[in-house]
């Protein structure tokens, strides 16, 4: 395979290795902080700061690291950061850190970032693996982006809290509620597939 | 009674999988057989009752009374690591019917959010030590019914003309919505 372009090693994040929808890694954050856009918007954020960081470090001391505890010395790198994030939304957006609960430490157990470490970084440089998290952290947001926007305006007809569809929408509360968030995420999945299918076709 | 009430929201209503959504990547991936699927929640409620107990004697004895909080996140993945390796080792040494059961399970369990969940949701509700122990079994024989479950409508599914584009993960999720729609109808048991 020949290596891929700077360009290239962003996309595939965004299509066709989206974490979410292609690669199903990292579902739980995504089915649990999709019921309000600004909470979609502050994992993302959390989750993008963690794995570029993470990524830099682990692709800079690769070398260092003994195959055998490579796993664990991952989990330690991520875990920092982890903390960091988890303290800076607590000290400056406490509502947010409260209506997203454990989720913000559970971005240690993220499939998605120990995933790149594992895959990517501990196997390419600190440039392609910083690139790398990028586009996958952007493939995420905007995952997290389409989910909260449809479970938002459908269950409570706003979006970023303010009202868009009229006073004649009788909310679906559903979509609010965890069943939503699954159906949803089924949904959304098939679509990807049948985009793909007709992109394939059409060479 | 109270920790009855515990015990059975954490099966029924506040469910780890249809409810919390931890453990969305086993609850999708462990779930093509019943066979495999009660072994993985074994695994996981047998895990989810270790791990119950000890991060809470190491919050509870180490962090709390030192201040020590904002390091909870890195000492509970780290104790959640190397136990299910203690676990994994205590149990091919003495029951080896049992490891035969649940042991390729086990280290995929390190990283299922359920446990480091678990973990965390103890220490944010400030759980005594029993309502910890009773909150941990509950959530693990929680995990198992929703995975058993699952796997019982997959082996059907098997069967049945799903449209290609729903095939795999796309059916799974809806399935999934339906069972959470359905559990929803026990949230009013207890108030």
């Amino acid at each position: 395979m020949p290596p891929r372009s700077i360009g290239e090693e962003f996309t595939k994040g965004l299509w066709h290795e989206n974490p979410i929808f292609r690669q199903l890694l990292g579902m739980c954050p995504t089915l649990a902080v999709t019921n309000a856009v600004i909470n979609g918007i502050a994992m993302g954020l959390a989750t993008t700061f963690v794995l570029i960081f993470s990524s830099i470090v682990v692709s800079s001391i690769k070398k260092l690291i003994p195959n055998q505890v490579r796993i664990a010395s991952y989990i330690v790198v991520i875990a920092t950061f982890v903390t960091m994030a988890d303290r800076f939304l607590a000290a400056f957006f406490p509502l947010i850190s409260k209506d997203l609960g454990p989720y913000v430490p559970l971005i240690v157990v993220n499939c998605i970032i120990l995933g790149r470490q594992e895959a990517f970084s501990s196997k390419n440089s600190v440039g392609r693996s910083f690139i790398d998290a990028l586009g996958m952290s952007a493939g995420f947001i905007l995952a997290l982006l389409i989910l909260s926007s449809i479970r938002e305006i459908l269950g409570a007809g706003t979006f970023l809290g303010h009202q868009v569809l009229g006073s004649w929408f009788e909310p679906w509360v559903i979509m609010i509620l965890p069943p939503g968030a699954f159906i949803t995420l089924g949904i959304l999945i098939a679509l990807t597939f049948v985009i793909e299918h007709k992109i394939k076709q059409r060479r | 009674m109270e920790l009855v009430a515990l015990f059975i929201s954490a099966i029924l209503i506040n469910n780890f999988v249809l409810h919390y959504f931890l453990g969305i990547c086993p609850f999708l991936g462990v779930s093509k057989k019943i066979d495999s699927a009660f072994s993985m929640g074994l695994a996981v409620t047998f895990v989810m009752t270790i791990t119950a107990v000890i991060t809470w004697v190491i919050n509870h004895w180490i962090l709390l009374p030192n201040n020590l909080e904002y390091l909870q996140i890195v000492s509970f993945i780290l104790v959640i690591a190397s136990l299910v390796q203690l676990v994994e080792m205590f149990i091919r040494k003495v029951s080896p019917p049992l490891y035969q059961a649940m042991g390729i399970y086990l280290p995929l369990i390190t990283t299922n959010c359920a446990i480091m969940g678990l973990a965390l949701l103890a220490a944010l509700k400030n759980y005594s030590f029993v309502e910890t122990v009773v909150f941990g079994v509950g959530s693990g024989i929680g995990f198992t019914l929703a995975i058993i479950l699952m796997a019982g409508i997959r082996e059907q599914l098997d069967l049945s003309d799903v449209p290609e584009p729903l095939k795999g993960a796309g059916i799974a999720l809806i399935v999934a919505g339906i069972m959470a729609l359905a559990f929803l109808g026990f949230s009013g048991m207890i108030k």
